[in-house]
């Protein structure tokens, strides 16, 4: 028997589970999967759980609801890959491997930075990229009488870059409808050149940060965090002051890919752009948040992957070549508050456009621009996700390469 | 995009005045987008810079990080060289794109 080994449960880990299963020989391969966590989380809900919009269990379940029973599914800590002998080491066992897909994430790193964890994490410093710490975050906000509140990112790459953004947003609505957005001084702060760093977005989206008085501060690359003075502070020791700091910390691959040598220097795994094969081995596929390829670590960037790699998988296992086939393409939902959303649409190359999405000139959803629409799509994308996504069920007219049918490409900037 | 001419050649530039085909670009030019930005070249820039291209040329996503342990600089170095927004002036100068988001 052969084995199709997969690392994560995740997002990427479970939909790859569930489409390889139905399309591989059952005397002929095996599909195993590994991940030590129970739980498998919603992880957009995270952005919602901190204003009480989603409760916890609106974002968990039991992760193993979504792997069939026809897949060997272990529960123990990864310790090491050895693709010089095919092998994966667990915690009290070491499996053998044919095909390996490494579907590991990215998590938070927050000891990356000095001081971070320190006396204010947790008190006055959250992070809401993880359950507890939006869980934390949450109830820090219901009892919070007010103050600077500081919105910002470490550095990049994160995962679902726009998450933040989305949650200066829908704090601004937040504190509005408790009667208390005067008490609240809301900063942005980034690593990079600005909220939107893309000609398009700025020109279409400048507008929100002014609707909503969220102060700016761009091209901060932050150098340590003062406990005792309640500071951020950069490289040129510019400070910017918080009352209450919610920090996207480092983004790294799982430890795990450094210990088995297998990662760039934030553990994320060379791999090809376009095919997901690992750079260094050819039977060691990447998908998710775990390859180093330029597109969003994001869920619906999992979700094209997955059909593309899917069939890779299949041409790799009759010796075929690969497709060079993934774009990069990514569809998010960007919450903007007071209950719209703005969708966008992107891969490698083309920049968010504006237009309608799935169906030319019809919409539904309207791309780049603020919609009541858009925000219900994205509160049903959580059914989509538990019921169809995570399955393997194709979503209906979405396709896994960007289309340019019904999208406007004539977008200039303002500083033209 | 538009054309520019930088130190005599015609470039094409984004709406920020990024090069748009790092193989236009030159020595002399890097050294004139760096004196509009107040900084002048040292040999330590230029190989910071060759790195940040060959980096490029790699399609390796570049970040403050990945500069700090090229062995060129550390992150404090690289902020003396390119002040106020190193990535930014550095990729500018380098006629690489500029370091973006999804948005």
């Amino acid at each position: 028997m052969k084995q199709l080994l997969i690392l994560g449960a995740g997002t990427a880990g479970t939909m790859m589970s569930n489409h390889l299963l139905p399309k591989l020989n059952k005397n002929e391969w095996q599909i195993t999967i590994v991940d030590q966590y129970k739980t498998h989380y919603y992880q957009p809900g995270f952005l919602f759980l901190p204003f009480d919009i989603y409760t916890e269990n609106q974002v968990k379940k039991v992760g193993k609801k979504f792997i069939q029973k026809d897949v060997n599914y272990i529960q123990k800590k990864i310790e090491k890959i050895i693709p010089k002998e095919n092998k994966v080491e667990l915690e009290d066992e070491t499996l053998n491997y044919d095909i390996l897909i490494i579907a590991t994430g990215s998590k938070i790193a927050p000891e990356e930075t000095e001081g971070l964890i320190g006396p204010l994490w947790k008190k006055d410093i959250f992070d809401f990229y993880t359950y507890e710490g939006s869980l934390a975050l949450r109830n820090k906000l219901r009892n919070w009488e007010g103050g600077k509140l500081v919105i910002h990112i470490t550095e990049m790459p994160i995962k679902c870059p726009v998450a933040p953004l989305e949650f200066a947003f829908l704090a601004d609505t937040y504190f509005r409808e408790k009667g208390m957005r005067d008490k609240v001084e809301i900063t942005y702060v980034t690593p990079l050149t600005g909220a939107f760093t893309k000609p398009t977005c700025s020109n279409a989206l400048a507008y929100l940060l002014k609707e909503k008085n969220i102060h700016m501060e761009s091209d901060f690359a932050i150098e340590h965090v003062d406990n005792d003075s309640k500071e951020i502070v950069d490289f040129e020791d510019r400070r910017i002051p918080f009352d209450l700091l919610v920090t996207i910390p480092t983004n790294m691959g799982d430890d795990v890919i450094a210990k088995s040598g297998l990662g760039d220097d934030l553990n994320f795994i060379p791999t090809d752009h376009n095919t997901l094969q690992s750079k260094a081995h050819e039977n060691i596929f990447v998908i998710g948040d775990a390859t180093n390829v330029p597109a969003s670590k994001a869920g619906s960037v999992a979700h094209f992957q997955a059909e593309t790699l899917t069939d890779n998988i299949l041409l790799y296992m009759d010796g075929n070549p690969l497709k060079k086939e993934f774009d990069g393409h990514a569809n998010c939902f960007i919450e903007t508050g007071n209950n719209k959303a703005l969708l966008i649409d992107f891969n490698y190359v083309t920049e968010p456009v504006h237009g309608n999405f799935p169906f030319a000139k019809i919409g539904p959803l309207k791309l780049l621009k603020e919609s009541v629409f858009n925000h219900w799509g994205k509160l049903a994308f959580r059914w989509i996700y538990w019921n169809m996504l995570l399955k393997g069920i194709a979503i209906p007219f979405v396709h896994r390469n960007m289309s340019f049918k019904g999208k406007v490409f004539d977008i200039k900037s303002d500083k033209n | 995009m538009s054309v520019k001419t930088i130190a005599g050649v015609e470039v094409n530039v984004s709406e920020e005045g990024y090069l748009e085909n790092m193989s236009q670009w030159n020595e002399e030019i890097a050294k004139e987008i760096a004196s509009e930005l107040g900084i002048e070249l040292t040999p330590k820039h230029f190989e910071l810079i060759n790195y940040l291209r060959k980096k490029t040329a790699d399609k390796e996503a570049l970040t403050i990080r990945s500069v700090g342990k090229s062995g060129i600089v550390d992150v404090k170095g690289l902020y003396e060289l390119f002040p106020k927004g190193p990535l930014k002036f550095s990729s500018k100068i380098a006629g690489i794109p500029k370091p973006t988001s999804c948005i």
